[in-house]
């Protein structure tokens, strides 16, 4: 499930050349490793989250539980604005209990303050197809 | 780009600590600090100094440590500063929703549960050691929450690097059901141990009572005799300076040229 990275076929910087100011000079060893302890923890958290909590509801009560809130999760995922738009997630928050909540995440990397967005013409015809 | 901490640069200064010799990257600013809690018989008294320093540098002489988090909650943070800021912050609002949603005041187990979860999430890696004081419904409440998520329900506390000091003057002093003049006192003592014994603290005194019938937030408590007569403004009132001679010359102005503007008044 998880492909692993092969140094120097897909630097992350822009134009597609390694980025040496920024991430440094290639080698396997920067993009198999995470360079800070809590990369992988935070990038998996939401899902590891999700798992547990799962695995605790299949326990108490039985595999429809988990069966039928994943039927929901995946049909609140798909509620989604235009692809360079930022949408707001409202039913997947609600199901997941963390609309009323503030974190972190709400806070920083805000992704509807990025500096950067997506070619809006581009992204539509990638996702109709048209491209 | 996903949400929430980007670590898009932590490679970048892995490799900056090693090539400057001596790192000159800049140091955060640390707390440094002396708190001090006290449960008494009728709430719970917070106290903190007021210094806050960066490396061997003070950064502010008038730093406030004392949060609050909710009106019967009350938290002093020892640590990075904007650590215990932010998270403080965070608990506060997540609080005020809660008590909004449900129509009740939070308690203060409710607020030490979710300092435990987000602190355990980032693995100590977010430098907040709180202390944590309250009354609500169940009664008086002093608990302290290190940057791992430990958590330690105390009558009486003393965290940030002057704690020894202060340790000293409440195991000795401490008994249960104080009263108030007596358990402003023992705070105070306490935090002025570790003003006197660590380098880390200084300048004024904070204390904050909180009792079932509201919050007393002292500000400051006692000002450090070491104050600075340094005023923000310089004014002098007229006649400071002596006058000693005076000569006053008139200039002849001639009329060159006169001139009227209607004022517009529409």
């Amino acid at each position: 499930m998880y492909s692993v990275p092969v140094a120097g076929l897909c630097p992350q910087g822009s134009y597609g050349i390694q980025d040496s100011l920024r991430s440094g000079f290639t080698s396997v060893k920067n993009e198999l490793l995470p360079s800070h302890p809590l990369e992988l923890s935070e990038k998996n958290f939401v899902l590891n989250q999700d798992k547990m909590n799962f695995s605790t509801l299949r326990n108490i009560q039985g595999l429809h539980a988990p069966l039928k809130l994943q039927m929901e999760y995946r049909a609140a995922r798909q509620i989604q604005r235009l692809p360079f738009l930022q949408s707001s997630n409202l039913a997947l928050d609600t199901l997941r209990g963390s609309d009323d909540t503030i974190g972190f995440e709400d806070i920083l990397g805000d992704p509807a303050q990025s500096e950067m967005m997506g070619e809006p013409h581009m992204m539509v015809e990638y996702k109709l197809g048209l491209l | 780009p996903a949400a929430g901490f980007n670590f898009d640069n932590a490679a970048r200064n892995a490799a900056f600590d090693g090539l400057f010799e001596g790192g000159q990257t800049p140091k955060p600013m640390k707390t440094g600090t002396t708190i001090a809690g006290v449960v008494f018989k009728d709430g719970v008294v917070l106290g903190a100094d007021t210094r806050a320093t960066s490396s061997e540098v003070v950064a502010d002489k008038m730093c406030a440590k004392i949060h609050y988090i909710s009106p019967n909650i009350y938290c002093c943070g020892a640590g990075t500063a904007a650590d215990t800021e932010k998270t403080t912050d965070l608990l506060s609002s997540n609080l005020t929703v809660f008590s909004l949603n449900s129509g009740r005041n939070p308690r203060v187990v409710m607020a030490v549960n979710i300092l435990q979860d987000m602190l355990y999430r980032y693995h100590g890696q977010i430098g907040a050691n709180l202390i944590l004081g309250g009354v609500d419904c169940t009664g008086n409440h002093l608990y302290t929450v290190g940057p791992y998520g430990s958590v330690n329900k105390v009558p009486y506390l003393a965290m940030g690097s002057g704690d020894l000091a202060a340790l000293g003057i409440l195991e000795d002093r401490f008994k249960h059901d104080l009263e108030l003049e007596k358990a402003k006192e023992l705070v105070r003592d306490a935090i002025h141990a570790g003003i006197m014994s660590d380098l880390g603290s200084g300048n004024n005194i904070d204390i904050c009572v909180i009792t079932k019938q509201g919050v007393d937030y002292i500000r400051p408590f006692q000002e450090s005799e070491y104050k600075e007569t340094r005023k923000p403004k310089y004014k002098y009132r007229p006649g400071t300076t002596p006058v000693l001679t005076k000569k006053v010359v008139p200039l002849k102005l001639e009329v060159v040229e006169e001139t009227q503007q209607r004022m517009d008044t529409a």
